[in-house]
């Protein structure tokens, strides 16, 4: 049981926006996908999620074929996906962000416990059950999207940029918060960033995307002390 | 004093008329950004049905219900077999944004125009359910009889229900979730494009409620190219931006207004003062508050 992606190309238009991609991410494991602006890394998961159509080549999750397919039907396959930026609804309260994560979920017991647990996690959330979301802070909105996704009862979890515009201590928490409830679900998740080094302390595996192409890939820890991965994405 | 009265209450009888015009061209407008000129046809075409209704089933009440039926399922038809296939084609050109307004456009015109072919000379009249005689307070009558209070309690009912529906409802969220960011919808799990249907059907079933209760308050006639409901269409369209075409509230504040509005002129004015009223209102409210009455974003809300 993992997500395999092989030779998976999409393009934009002329553009190829993803270039033969392979890897694969076992289960229970954590992929960090960094990169510049523009390397593809939402195209990526884009495609994997169903909301962007793939060109060719294949992805794979419990051996169902996840491309070619759509969104709403990719969730009922337990595959979840946090857009870029805060994918929350602004009209819709607190609450009804949650609940609607579970709407196609018929056991709701179940989904209540769910909410329970991202409610103990996220106890901010909790206080602003009845408040629209666009009263909430940057952080706050991040936090009700992941809360969103892990109500839809996923195992692959798609998560794009969680960090955007996030000042860095809230950064911090909410990466730990990731990663304590991922482990604890145990999700399979590719967390797509900008902020190398904050995806790459709670990863297991690191892959470096660069126009398009796999620039490097090995786990995560490595990474971290590749004098080139450092020199071109974490700056020192 | 007596006048005075009479005017508020005539103001809010059609007021609440429009509401529900309004409401349909709302659900259609939020869920597929598209205004939907033909609601007029559709409304016609269902109370035609409910006519029929009438005719062999003896009940008005019946008949309104099996009249809203159908014109749920017409609505959801065009969507179907008009609407995903004009978006699917037209989707990306330079056209994309209007071409679904022009289609609603000349499937009115088909309506009208078909319904002029099958039910042409025929004299079609819908005859008050209850009387339409003004009750009498100490010697005055006033310009509101059971079947006005009808109209008024109906369409409260009905609005109760969609209001209910929307917010307290599974479908609901999803119906509100879909209209507001169908992207996230959809990666929440929520078949989008049934929701859009869905939108479209409860507009349907709103505005063939709107032209079953307008037509027997009017003189009770029906015809192809009735002018009752061009003007169902027209009072609603406005009422409707009056309540920044997002929001349910803003439908109903935006058609009471225009009723009363409407209903002061007619009586102290002059009744050839109407339309341009009308026209004015509408212009007034794009130029000054383009986002409606209700702050679009508290709007949506609603």
């Amino acid at each position: 049981m993992s997500l395999v992606v092989s030779d998976l190309s999409v393009d934009h238009g002329a553009i190829r926006a993803v270039n033969a991609i392979s890897f694969r991410v076992d289960e229970g494991q954590m992929a960090a996908v960094i990169g510049a602006n523009g390397a593809g890394k939402t195209t990526l998961l884009r495609a994997l999620s169903g909301l962007t159509r793939a060109t060719t080549g294949s992805a794979t999750w419990q051996g169902h074929e996840m491309l070619y397919s759509k969104p709403e039907k990719l969730v009922r396959l337990g595959v979840s996906h946090v857009s870029e930026g805060k994918s929350v609804i602004p009209e819709l309260t607190v609450d009804e962000n949650l609940a609607l994560g579970a709407l196609w979920r018929r056991n709701s017991d179940e989904s209540r416990a769910t909410r329970e647990m991202i409610l103990e996690t996220f106890p901010r959330l909790a206080q602003r059950l009845s408040q629209p979301a666009d009263t909430l802070s940057g952080g706050e909105r991040a936090m009700l999207a992941i809360g969103r996704a892990l109500m839809s009862k996923p195992q692959l979890l798609l998560l794009d940029e969680p960090s955007l515009g996030l000042a860095p201590l809230i950064v911090e928490q909410i990466f730990q918060s990731i990663r304590d409830l991922t482990t604890h679900m145990g999700l399979t998740v590719i967390l797509v960033e900008q902020n190398a080094m904050s995806a790459l302390k709670i990863a297991d595996l690191g892959i470096v995307l660069n126009l398009g192409r796999i620039a490097a890939m090995n786990s995560a820890q490595q990474l971290i002390f590749d004098p080139q991965v450092r020199a071109a994405y974490l700056g020192y | 004093m007596y006048q005075f009265i009479n005017t508020i209450l005539i103001g809010i009888t059609s007021g609440a008329i429009y509401s529900l015009m309004a409401i349909a061209l709302v659900l259609v407008w939020r869920s597929a950004r598209v205004v939907n000129f033909a609601q007029a046809g559709q409304a016609l075409l269902s109370t035609y049905i409910g006519y029929e209704f009438i005719q062999k089933f003896h009940s008005f009440w019946l008949a309104l219900f099996l009249a809203m039926i159908a014109g749920a399922a017409v609505s959801a038809l065009v969507d179907v077999s008009l609407m995903r296939t004009l978006f699917r084609r037209a989707g990306h050109g330079p056209i994309a944004g209007v071409a679904p307004i022009i289609a609603t456009l000349g499937l009115l015109g088909l309506i009208r125009a078909s319904l002029g072919l099958v039910v042409g000379g025929k004299d079609v009249r819908i005859s008050p359910p209850v009387s339409n005689i003004g009750y009498t307070i100490s010697g005055h009558t006033l310009a509101f009889s059971p079947l006005k209070l009808l109209i008024v309690v109906s369409v409260l009912i009905l609005m109760l229900v969609l209001s209910l529906v929307f917010q307290r409802t599974h479908v609901g969220l999803a119906l509100r979730a879909s209209a507001y960011s169908p992207e996230i919808a959809r990666l929440a799990g929520v078949r989008v494009d049934g929701m859009r249907t869905l939108g479209w059907a409860l507009a349907g079933a709103a505005g063939a409620a709107a032209g079953m209760l307008q037509t027997p308050d009017g003189n009770g006639g029906l015809s192809p190219d009735s002018l009752e409901f061009s003007l169902l269409l027209v009072f609603g369209f406005i009422a409707a931006v009056i309540g920044g075409l997002e929001s349910l509230v803003g439908a109903v504040i935006g058609g009471l207004l225009l009723g009363l509005v409407l209903a002061f002129v007619l009586t102290y004015i002059s009744g050839s003062l109407v339309f341009i009223t009308a026209f004015g209102v509408l212009i007034i409210i794009l130029l000054l508050k383009p986002g409606g009455l209700i702050g679009s974003r508290r709007g949506r809300r609603a």
